[in-house]
């Protein structure tokens, strides 16, 4: 009989109580069950290690005088001198103008194209020509930066070019394009929207697509024209993507679009077209002044994710989707 | 999320609501057409702007040098000849750099797709004790990077440079693509099947590989297009990470010819300014002909990636 009390006691241990369930023996029983998922996720996780973590580690080299010899932890601090150092420069103004120059005008220039585009591509009657355009549209994203600016040189070639002589044949002067300061901005921004407006356009088309067709029918009904049912069905109804696809725009604004600036650079447009990014090259891997153009990378991620928290937070008060 | 949602198939079987429609009044209809002749005018231009300048570049690529230093090739190639296709395909650079590309394609995409497909599966599975650490460490990097300089050390300090690994192994696992990854797996593979495979007695790893892997075909076709479209454009980590120009790829030999103007292999033998200015043109002719070479092969599949492409477009705009 005094057996039952000790059997009584011992119930808990047989079915596990929630606070039980918690406790670190369990958890690395689930741990070390799990063991196989880990190993797939192994190479993934040394991936990000080594060529993204490593990296932010030796971000210290900033604030340092890097050597070889000593790598990113021993060499020596030097606190901001760098950054000093750049804004003090003379190209510190010229090279930051040149980045936020292109950022916005690409920006304000390329980020509603493919909406518009979405908008009437999602208008049109015919499913054929719906499918034609899109695949059209989009296919120059296919073509690599290399030859996109390679069509650049070719067609704007100042003897040669197609625009060119189109040019001459009504009359004008021939232009250099690729060698003029002032023609770099606007043919990065037109060539950018040329060869990506077609293929952000299918993000926006795969919302469009998500919208309840009812409410079109029903504002039909109601006798919408197309161009209310754009404004009062498809812009809100697309609105969310467009809010995120925007923030996500706005981190990296000072990012995108590095590659073909320093395609497009040629010595007699550098005084528009040297950008942040293209600089740091420069510095860095030409120059071979590792900490000082670390620190001007440094300074052009930090610009950035301040832009990105502040756009976030806009949203957020405006009540509109976030990323996070 | 189906794109097929025709809004048509909806008002057809009940005609009496189409009658319903007083309020469709002529003004109205006519405000509909004229927005319909505006709408496909403007898609119509923006068709013709982004194929005339490709299709001038085939006919230019054609057509005697001459007639198009002159301004006479617009619509039609003018006095047709193939040299500037000769000389590319005489051109060893070209070639080796050719060949550089598929090898570094078909080992990067090998590496990526495996990666991202392993780890994407194993983020997707919410039993994974610190899944939500774990992912957050991939997202980080998505805001945050060392940049350029810190790359490139710790490149060096791996000895990869002037390797084939500094060009597949530096970009080879994208965020991005481990999220899309991520979240088909999630919408995809029921956790059902899971628990009945589970049930039988089979491990993680014979779940992934023999249930849901084949399950996952049009998302492994997603993932290997991407990456070789990416591998087969990229030339700035080569360019950084390489200085042995007989391991360039060829859009780095693309971008020392059609950039940098490098016109060494045309075979100019100097003399007189007429056979300088000829040798030009000629150059000139091999650039429109290396453009449409390079570009080709992915023109050619496009129809084919198409399919998969808007699908991508689709799984991340689920997330």
């Amino acid at each position: 009989m005094s057996r039952t009390i000790p059997a009584r006691r011992g119930r808990p241990v047989a079915a596990p109580s929630p606070q039980a369930k918690n406790s670190l023996s369990l958890r690395l029983k689930r741990i070390f069950r799990a063991w196989q998922l880990y190993v797939l996720l192994a190479p993934a996780i040394i991936y990000i290690l080594v060529f993204k973590y490593w990296p932010m580690y030796g971000v210290q080299i900033a604030f340092k005088n890097y050597n070889p010899v000593d790598g990113f932890t021993d060499s020596p601090w030097v606190g901001l001198t760098h950054f000093i150092r750049f804004m003090n420069s003379y190209q510190f103004g010229q090279v930051v103008g040149n980045t936020l120059w292109i950022a916005v005008l690409g920006l304000l220039v390329a980020f509603p194209i493919p909406i518009i585009l979405a908008l009437l591509v999602n208008q049109l009657q015919s499913e054929r020509f719906k499918k034609f355009t899109q695949t059209v549209l989009y296919s120059p994203a296919f073509i690599s930066t290399v030859v996109v600016v390679g069509i650049m040189f070719v067609v704007l070639s100042p003897r040669s070019g197609l625009v060119n002589n189109a040019i001459q044949l009504g009359g004008g002067e021939p232009i250099f394009f690729m060698g003029s300061a002032e023609w770099f901005r606007p043919i990065y921004v037109i060539s950018d929207v040329w060869q990506n407006a077609g293929f952000s356009m299918i993000v926006y088309l795969a919302a469009l697509a998500a919208i309840d067709p009812a409410l079109h029918d029903a504002a039909k009904v109601d006798g919408a024209s197309k161009l209310q049912r754009i404004r009062h069905i498809d812009l809100p109804g697309i609105m969310p993507v467009v809010t995120i696809l925007f923030i996500l725009a706005i981190g990296n604004l000072l990012n995108v679009g590095f590659e073909k600036a320093l395609l497009m650079q040629t010595p007699l447009n550098l005084s528009t077209s040297e950008i942040i990014q293209t600089y740091v090259y420069h510095a860095g891997l030409q120059q071979a002044q590792f900490s000082y153009s670390a620190a001007i990378g440094l300074f052009n991620s930090l610009l950035n994710l301040a832009l990105l928290l502040v756009f976030n937070t806009i949203a957020r008060r405006a009540n509109q989707a976030t990323l996070w | 999320m189906s794109l097929k949602t025709s809004p048509r198939t909806i008002d057809t079987p009940n005609r009496p609501l189409s009658q319903g429609r007083p309020r469709q009044t002529l003004r109205d209809r006519y405000g509909d057409r004229a927005f319909n002749i505006v709408a496909t005018s403007i898609l119509l231009l923006s068709i013709l702007a982004v194929v005339y300048p490709l299709y001038f570049i085939v006919i230019a690529s054609v057509s005697d040098p001459n007639a198009v230093y002159e301004g006479k090739v617009w619509l039609f190639p003018s006095g047709v000849t193939t040299e500037g296709y000769e000389r590319i395909f005489a051109d060893s650079r070209i070639w080796n750099g050719l060949g550089n590309t598929v090898i570094y394609t078909v080992l990067g995409t090998a590496i990526s797709v495996s990666t991202i497909l392993c780890g994407a599966y194993a983020l997707s599975r919410k039993d994974m004790p610190g899944r939500k650490i774990l992912m957050l460490l991939f997202v980080i990097t998505m805001f945050f990077d060392g940049g350029l300089i810190t790359k490139y050390l710790v490149v060096r300090d791996l000895g990869m440079l002037d390797t084939v690994w500094a060009v597949v192994l530096p970009g080879a696992v994208g965020v991005w693509n481990l999220i899309i990854a991520r979240s088909f797996f999630e919408h995809t593979i029921p956790n059902e099947l899971r628990e009945a495979a589970q049930m039988d007695g089979a491990t993680d790893f014979k779940f992934f590989f023999q249930m849901v892997l084949p399950l996952s075909k049009p998302l492994i076709m997603l993932m290997i297009m991407v990456h070789v479209v990416a591998h087969w454009n990229s030339f700035f980590d080569a360019l950084i990470f390489l200085n042995d120009d007989s391991k360039y790829p060829l859009q780095l030999v693309l971008r020392n010819i059609l950039i940098q103007s490098d016109v060494s292999s045309t075979g100019t033998t100097g003399g007189d300014i007429a056979s300088y200015a000829a040798a030009q043109r000629i150059a000139e002719l091999t650039k429109y002909a290396m453009i449409v070479v390079s570009s080709l092969p992915l023109m050619i599949a496009l129809p084919f990636m198409q399919k998969h492409f808007t699908k991508g477009a689709m799984i991340g705009a689920v997330k």
